[in-house]
C-alpha cells in the first residue's frame, strides 16, 4: 500500500512541478536510504530536488539493496525550499529472510521510519568560496521491535544528527568535475535503527565518519565511492562499516538512477552481506 | 663561481623579464575563434528558447552582445582577443538576475557546447572561468 502511494507520489511530482528548477542538473543529489538527499549510503550537503532562491523543490524515491541473506527496501518523499531546508520522510523495511527462518523469529522483517530536516548553513556546492555545509537531524522510529529487544537494543526510538560538506570542483578530477563529500554524524542507532538504538555493550551516541568522492563523467553520469563508519553497540553480533561503488544516471530533472555494488559487511551475525543496490528517483 | 653565476642569471632575469607563455590550449581546445563564435551563437539561441531567461534579452542588441560575449570567452580562453564591452556589474544592472537564471544560461552553454562536440574537461574549464564571475552578475 504504502509502496504503491508512492510509486503514484513518483509520477505525480513532475506534474506538480511547474516548478522553476533553478538549479544544474544532478544537484539535487539521489536520495540516501535515510530519506536525505546525497548518495546512496550516505546523506550529502546538498538539498532535495531543484529549487534555487524563492523555489520550491521535491523527489521521491525507491530503492532495494539484495545481500542475497537479506533484502532491504527504501521509500519516501523530500520536499525542500529555497535551496536552504529539506524536510524528508522514508519508510525502510529490512526482510530478514535466511535469518527469520534458522532461527525461527518471531518476526520476519523489521522496519522503521524516518523522520529528517536538514538545514544548509553556508557555502555552496558549486560557486561560493566555501563548499557547503548542512545540519542534519533524523528522527527514527523502529516499528518491530521484538527482535531488536531480543538482542539487547536499548529503545525503539531516538534522534541523531549529522554536519554534511560538499563540494563540487569543476575539473578537479583531470578535467572532469569532481564532487566531495563527508559527514560527521552523531548516532547511536543500531544498523541504521533496524537493530534500534544503543545496546548492552554502548549506549551512548558515537561520532562516525562518513565520506563519499563522485566524478561527473559528463552533466549526466556519476560514479564515485561511499564510505559509512558505523557504531557497535549490540554484543550478540558486529556491526561492519559499510561501503558502496556506484553509478548515477541523471537523464534529466525529473528522472534518476542509481546502481551500485554495496559492501555491508557483518550484519546480525551473518558475514559478507555484499549486494546490488538500485534506486529511481523523481524529483522537480 | 656558482654564486656569480646564479647573481649574473638573476640580473639578467631582472633587466628583461620574459613575457609569461600565453597558455591558449583552452581557446584551442574550444575550436578557436570560429568555435567560440558558433558556441555564443548557439547559448544565445538557446537561451532565447528558454522561458526561464528569454525575458532578459527583449532590449538586448543582440549581435553586439554576441560580438562582446565572444571577444569575452576569447580573452577568458587565453585567445588573442580584447574585451571591449562593459564590466559585468555595469552590463547586468538592473537585469535583477537570480542564481536560477544564471544557471539556466550555465544549462544553456552546455547544451551549446555539447553540441559543438567540445570535450568535457574543456568545457568544465571555460565553466570555471566563467562560474568565478557569478558574483558579479547575479543580483545586480
Amino acid at each position: 500500500m504504502c509502496t504503491r502511494l508512492i510509486v503514484f507520489l513518483c509520477g505525480l511530482l513532475p506534474a506538480l512541478a511547474g516548478a522553476e528548477q533553478g538549479r544544474l542538473l544532478a544537484t539535487g543529489g539521489a536520495t540516501s536510504i535515510d530519506g536525505a538527499a546525497g548518495g546512496g549510503i550516505l546523506p550529502w550537503a546538498v538539498i532535495a530536488g531543484y529549487g534555487e532562491e524563492g523555489e520550491w523543490g521535491g523527489s521521491s524515491f525507491l530503492t532495494r539493496v539484495e545481500t542475497g541473506d537479506y533484502r532491504l527496501d527504501v521509500g519516501g518523499l523530500a520536499l525542500s525550499y529555497g535551496n536552504r531546508v529539506e524536510l524528508s520522510y522514508a519508510r525502510q523495511r529490512f526482510d530478514l529472510g535466511t535469518l527469520a527462518r534458522d532461527l525461527n523469529l518471531p518476526d520476519n522483517s523489521l522496519s522503521q521510519d524516518i523522520l529528517g530536516l536538514k538545514l544548509r548553513l553556508f557555502g555552496d556546492l558549486i560557486y561560493d568560496r566555501l563548499p557547503q555545509v548542512s545540519l542534519g537531524i533524523e528522527h527514527k522510529r523502529q516499528r518491530d521491535f521484538r527482535v531488536p529487544g531480543l538482542v539487547g537494543a536499548e529503545r525503539d526510538e531516538d534522534s541523531e544528527a549529522y554536519l554534511a560538506a560538499s563540494r563540487l570542483l569543476l575539473g578537479g578530477a583531470f578535467g572532469y568535475n569532481l564532487l566531495l563529500s563527508g559527514n560527521l554524524r552523531y548516532s547511536r542507532a543500531n544498523e541504521l535503527g533496524l537493530l534500534g538504538f544503543g545496546g548492552d555493550r554502548r549506549d551512548k551516541h558515537s561520532v562516525l565518519k562518513e565520506g563519499a568522492i563522485a566524478v561527473l563523467l559528463n552533466p549526466r553520469w556519476v560514479v564515485g565511492v561511499e564510505y559509512r563508519e558505523k557504531p557497535d553497540n549490540l554484543g550478540f553480533a558486529g556491526e561492519s562499516d559499510w561501503s558502496d561503488l556506484f553509478v548515477g544516471y541523471f537523464p534529466n530533472k525529473h528522472l534518476s538512477v542509481v546502481l551500485a555494488y554495496a559492501r555491508l559487511g557483518e550484519i546480525a551475525g551473518l558475514d559478507n552481506q555484499d549486494g546490488v543496490y538500485l534506486s529511481l528517483q523523481g524529483s522537480f | 663561481m656558482r654564486l656569480s653565476l646564479l647573481l649574473v642569471l638573476l640580473l639578467a632575469a631582472c633587466a628583461s623579464p620574459p613575457p609569461p607563455p600565453k597558455d591558449d590550449s583552452l581557446y584551442r581546445g574550444l575550436g578557436e575563434l570560429p568555435g567560440i563564435t558558433r558556441i555564443v551563437e548557439g547559448m544565445l539561441l538557446n537561451a532565447a528558447r528558454n522561458p526561464r531567461i528569454t525575458h532578459h534579452f527583449d532590449d538586448v542588441d543582440i549581435e553586439r552582445l554576441r560580438d562582446k560575449l565572444v571577444e569575452q570567452f576569447c580573452v577568458e580562453a587565453g585567445g588573442p582577443c580584447e574585451y571591449s564591452g562593459d564590466s559585468m556589474e555595469e552590463s547586468h544592472k538592473g537585469l535583477n538576475i537570480d542564481r536560477g537564471d544564471f544557471n539556466a544560461l550555465v544549462e544553456d552553454l552546455i547544451d551549446a557546447m555539447a553540441a559543438e562536440g567540445v570535450a568535457v574537461p574543456v568545457q568544465n574549464r571555460l565553466l570555471a572561468r566563467l562560474a568565478a564571475m557569478r558574483g558579479q552578475i547575479i543580483g545586480r
